[in-house]
């Protein structure tokens, strides 16, 4: 499956349209990184657990979205946003979205 | 007393660990952005992207960084905002993240010859309706990176 955050796929034409599909996740760590992450905090510098946190949280959100459009039949997603936001401290919110296509090699 | 006396500790000591983060975390993003230079390019405004060459691949690339600022920053601009101002001990905090971001989406695009209509997402994830909270900024760069045969 192509994931594409621009209009078109380069090399291929876009032969159906099959509209949105999305994908969102929310995720926390558990209690004893969250303290380490509050430590860190008062330091300063880079908070790893929580990167870790965002970069699953990211994985997931785009893997639920490529079911999504599996299942409507596409085989390609275009124009891809992720989107970020916070609902409580220690958590963290990634929502991608796109709209799933069926594009075919060009020539 | 005491607890004026712990305040001012923990101010000096977040003073010394902030400087010395940032300052190495500064020298290992211009070291490896200077690693990276021309390779892939990047773009930030294409929306459409068309090529005679062959295509091998195109991926969704991202990176992301969570950074904190520390006590002491924290302390520096309550008292800047009190007269206004630039906060210059917070702007460091969040360039450091965007140039991590990047360099991180880049790294994991390292054979691409492109990386087109590059988005820089960033979101506060900290409890800030609490006093005296510590800054934290998550940042996700991602863009589609193109490989040419």
């Amino acid at each position: 499956m192509i994931i594409t955050n621009i209009e078109n796929i380069p090399g291929m034409t876009i032969v159906a349209q099959y509209g949105l599909v999305t994908g969102s996740t929310v995720r926390a760590k558990n209690a004893i990184k969250d303290f380490g992450a509050g430590l860190k905090n008062i330091i300063g510098g880079e908070l790893k657990s929580y990167t870790e946190l965002l970069t699953e949280a990211r994985k997931e959100a785009v893997e639920r979205m490529k079911m999504q459009a599996k299942a409507m039949g596409a085989n390609a997603v275009i124009n891809v946003r992720l989107a970020t936001s916070s609902i409580t401290a220690g958590a963290a919110e990634v929502y991608a979205y796109g709209t799933a296509v069926k594009a075919e090699p060009r020539g | 007393m005491s607890e004026i006396l712990l305040l001012l500790t923990v101010i000096v000591i977040t003073y010394i660990t902030g400087t010395v983060i940032e300052k190495n975390h500064y020298k290992s993003i211009i070291k490896r952005e200077v690693a990276l230079v021309k390779k892939p390019i990047i773009n930030a405004g294409a929306k459409t992207w068309n090529s005679k060459k062959k295509i091998k691949k195109i991926e969704l690339v991202s990176g992301e960084v969570v950074i904190s600022g520390d006590y002491f920053k924290n302390f520096a601009a309550t008292l800047k905002s009190f007269f206004g101002g630039r906060l210059t001990s917070f702007e460091s905090v969040l360039d450091r993240g965007r140039r991590e971001a990047v360099i991180r989406m880049r790294e994991s695009a390292k054979g691409a010859n492109f990386i087109i209509n590059t988005k820089i997402e960033s979101v506060m994830i900290n409890n800030y309706y609490s006093n005296n909270s510590v800054p934290q900024c998550a940042i996700i760069a991602y863009g589609t990176a193109i490989t040419y045969e």
